[in-house]
């Protein structure tokens, strides 16, 4: 049981990390249309993600390996059964990926524009599709115990989960827009201000509404009335999202850009601590939803995975905090490679 | 069509596209780490422009080894939903693995290479690249485990409706992993030394930058030279191996229908399936069969006969992709044995370096061809011997499969097209003046 359970948290854990880190990335490449006023604000806007999308990304293929390794069943339900918005998202990362390296290469407007397009529809989409399936998930997805999918993808478009897409998809917006703050000068830093304070009254509100929309849709908030110690987790994570707003202010963009960090890692852990020990539930027959318990790998596998993983994760943390040090300085025109 | 066959062209699809630009990769990373380790030694100014000239078509095919590979990772749960549940429990771990101890390392340090000229030493700069050719090779070591247990499964036990482990080093260890591990990066390193000699050629022709791509032409060379002949000898090893691990897999590669002693080789021959024999067969070499499968002219070899019609694989494919690879890494050997004696004159050997340029597609050929052979050989198993692909996968509607199946096609082709127009401009404009 126990092992099971702290299993559940590592999943829990790596899709967090991967919302805070690829999460920027997604909220800059939809900013990108409306900050990027001429090249050069674009190129810029491009290399500040450059030496660090890559690395992002692998915590989601990490997220996906860990469930396939621990929770079989979850990884083979939960993927064929939201088959369509998965291979959406992973279309839109192709997209996104390659449009770095080309978008460069040729020196001609039409070719850039091809990629510009690209670059922010492959971040846009992931954005809001993460917050639908998220929501999706909490709310429940109607499928039998054959793992067989009752919907299509409009069903997973109901008001939850568009509210999911939206809440997602600010969180990013603002947490990109703070990413812009630290590494950028002159113009499109003001612009990467203001759209940081703009942005988060919205996400405010969101935020409050889909707070909301839980306790009426879902059952998640029984695990918090059952031990109200948790109600903490949630305390954090509106204290991030004010303290994002406080740090703005004070103009001190690190510290703002780690707390919207905070916020999307205390939004995921929300919903994680909520659904657990669930981890993907069916709303039309209860008894069939994946639980930690009912679709782990067995225990020697969980245990000699348990070991790399806390051997690996942290190693894996110290170099991309090294990384990430490297890279937090603002940009000029002498660091633009693409 | 069926999902299951949907499914199967899908994964084929993406998996062999995928595997275009992994073995450049695998390749060119440490030719690259060795040009820069020389530059960092040296001082030499032409290592530098090696290392950025080779760097930038390495950087274009990894792009797209890294996007074709997001959506393997995923495969397994959205089309193989019913073989992710059967063997995650084993599988899944070694994907998750390679995900956490590889990829992290590779992905991350490759933003430090590109963007870190200025910002660590020359020295780190040059280890940054050791290392990124190490985590690749190291998640190579884990996926063709997890392959090589899809072929020769070890180590579990049918437990709870389901396979668990019970001896992961066993996995790791055993024969087949090894062996399809040398094999694989063998594949890679001749493909990437091919890579490097046919772009020379083409620069040695022109008579331009001709001291830069001599030098790049003799460090693939000796590359090349010692992988092709390795892998003609460990190939052979991989055959042998299959008359213990895949009896059905070997026969299939010969066209061998009746279990016979002193079993022939034939070099020439069409099979029939349908009827159980080979419509045509030109040259039997007596005993040859036996001789490579068994070291000894008078083994049995057993025939496709013997095994049950519905456990066979579709022969023509598996015996046709076989030979074309074993054909063309004997021309490997050939072209790197001559090159070698004409690496102090290359550019009087016009019809050489023409020829080299000509082959920069065939090893291409040949690794696609050794996948064919690996994986249809296997069929109709996806495990061998305790699953079948037929119950494998996902209970989704074809309708589904067919459109993400059309969409690989369409962005897949796209994608290959672009990256295959800027890595052909970038390497005809030759290198930087630095
Ligand atoms: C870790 C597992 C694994 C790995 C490393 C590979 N494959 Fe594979 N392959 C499979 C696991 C698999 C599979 C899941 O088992 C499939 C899907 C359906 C099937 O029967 O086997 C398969 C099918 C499959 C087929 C179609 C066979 C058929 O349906 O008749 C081809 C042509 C390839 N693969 C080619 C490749 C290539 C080019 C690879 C190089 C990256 C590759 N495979 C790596
Ligand atoms: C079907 C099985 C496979 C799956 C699921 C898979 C998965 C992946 C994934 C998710 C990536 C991107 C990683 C990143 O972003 O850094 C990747 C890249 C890579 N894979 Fe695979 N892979 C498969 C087959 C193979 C095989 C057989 C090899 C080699 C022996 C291989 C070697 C590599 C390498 C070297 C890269 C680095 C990127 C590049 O190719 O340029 N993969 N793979
Ligand atoms: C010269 C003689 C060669 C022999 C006798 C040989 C033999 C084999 C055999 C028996 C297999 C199937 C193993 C299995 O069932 O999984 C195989 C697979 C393969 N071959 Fe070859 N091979 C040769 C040359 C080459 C060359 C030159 C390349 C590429 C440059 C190549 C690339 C591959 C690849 C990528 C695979 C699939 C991975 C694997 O199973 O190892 N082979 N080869």
């Amino acid at each position: 049981m126990l092992i099971e359970s702290i299993w559940f948290f590592i999943w829990g854990l790596l899709w967090a990390v991967f919302f805070m880190t690829d999460g920027f990335d997604f909220g800059v490449g939809s900013l990108y249309p409306f900050l990027g006023k001429n090249e050069n604000d674009k190129r810029v806007m491009m290399n500040s993600l450059g030496p660090l999308w890559d690395g992002n990304e692998v915590w989601l293929i990490t997220a996906g390996g860990v469930t396939f390794a621990a929770f079989p069943k979850v990884y083979a339900v939960m993927f064929s059964t939201l088959y369509s918005p998965l291979m959406i998202i992973l279309f839109a990362l192709i997209l996104r990926g390659v449009s770095f390296e080309f978008r460069g290469k040729i020196d001609n407007p039409k070719w850039k524009k091809i990629w510009d397009i690209c670059f922010v529809v492959g971040s846009f989409t992931p954005a809001l599709l993460f917050g639908v399936a998220f929501a999706n998930i909490f709310q429940g997805i109607p499928f039998d115990g054959n793992g067989v999918f009752h919907g299509t993808l409009f069903t997973l478009l109901n008001p939850y989960g568009l509210l999911g897409g939206a809440l997602f998809l600010l969180l990013f917006l603002e947490h990109g827009s703070l990413w812009l703050c630290i590494k950028t000068e002159g113009d499109l830093y003001e612009r990467a201000v203001n759209a940081s304070e703009k942005i988060w009254p919205f996400l405010l509100f969101v935020a409050v509404a889909f707070l909301f929309a839980t306790l009426f849709t879902t059952t998640l908030y029984n695990n918090y009335f059952a031990s109200p110690a948790l109600f903490i987790v949630i305390l954090i994570t509106v204290a991030a999202l004010m303290g994002t707003r406080f740090f703005i202010n004070k103009r001190a963009f690190f510290k703002a850009w780690f707390s919207s960090g905070l916020t999307i890692a205390g939004t995921t852990f929300f919903g994680i601590i909520g659904l657990f020990p669930n981890m993907f539930p069916s709303s039309m027959e209860p008894e069939v939803s994946l639980t930690a318990f009912n679709a782990s790998s067995s225990p020697l596998t969980l245990k000699i995975m348990l070991t790399i993983v806390v051997i690996v994760i942290p190693v894996v943390i110290a170099y991309q905090v090294w990384v990430y040090n490297l890279f937090k300085f603002k940009i000029t025109d002498d660091d633009l490679e693409y | 069509m069926s999902v299951e066959v949907l499914s199967r062209l899908q994964f084929a699809a993406a998996t062999m596209f995928h595997f275009l630009f992994v073995p450049l990769t695998l390749g060119l990373s440490i030719l690259i780490a060795y040009m820069e380790t020389m530059y960092v030694k040296t001082e030499d100014e032409t290592y530098l422009r090696m290392t950025k000239f080779w760097g930038k078509l390495f950087l274009i095919n990894f792009a797209l080894g890294i996007v074709t590979g997001i959506t393997l990772e995923f495969q397994f749960g959205t089309n193989w939903s019913r073989y992710s549940a059967y063997v995650g429990d084993i599988f899944g771990s070694l994907l998750a693995i390679e995900a956490s101890v590889a990829f992290f390392l590779e992905s991350t340090l490759i933003g430090v290479w590109v963007f870190g000229w200025n910002k660590i030493s020359k020295k780190a700069h040059a280890i940054v690249m050791w290392l990124i050719a190490f985590a690749g090779t190291f998640s190579g070591i884990w996926i063709i485990a997890a392959n090589a247990w899809m072929q020769h499964p070890v180590g579990y036990t049918i437990r709870n409706g389901r396979a668990e482990l019970t001896d992961f080093f066993a996995i790791l260890t055993q024969k087949f992993a090894i062996l399809e591990f040398f094999h694989t990066i063998s594949a890679a390193y001749i493909l990437s030394s091919f890579f490097i000699m046919g772009i020379s050629a083409y620069h040695l022709l022109k008579k331009q930058n001709i001291e830069f791509f001599t030098r790049s032409f003799k460090i693939a060379l000796v590359l090349g030279l010692v992988f092709s002949f390795f892998e003609a000898f460990e190939g052979h090893l991989h055959g042998a191996d299959l008359a213990e691990s895949q009896p059905a897999k070997l026969a299939a590669l010969d066209a061998h229908w009746e279990t016979s002693k002193k079993a022939p080789m034939y070099l020439f021959a069409i099979p029939d399936q349908e009827n159980e024999r080979n419509i045509i067969e030109i040259g039997p070499i007596p005993g040859m069969l036996s001789l490579l499968a068994h070291h000894d002219i008078n083994a049995e070899v057993i025939g496709l006969k013997d095994i049950p019609k519905d456990e066979r694989p579709p022969v023509l494919i598996t015996y046709s992709a076989f030979k074309i690879m074993v054909g063309l890494g004997f021309y490997f050997c050939l072209m790197t044995l001559l090159g070698w004696f004409f690496k102090d004159r290359l550019t009087e050997k016009t019809w050489y370096l023409k020829m080299l340029m000509l082959s920069i597609p065939l090893p291409y050929i040949a690794i696609e061809m050794g996948w064919i052979v690996a994986e249809v050989g296997r069929q109709p198993w996806i495990v061998y011997g305790i699953m079948k692909t037929s119950d494998a996968v996902s209970p989704i509607t074809s309708g589904q499969v067919l459109t993400t199946l059309i969409s690989f096609v369409l962005v897949y082709g796209l994608l290959g097209a672009v990256g295959f127009y800027l890595i052909w401009t970038n390497a005809r404009k030759g290198p930087d003046k630095v």
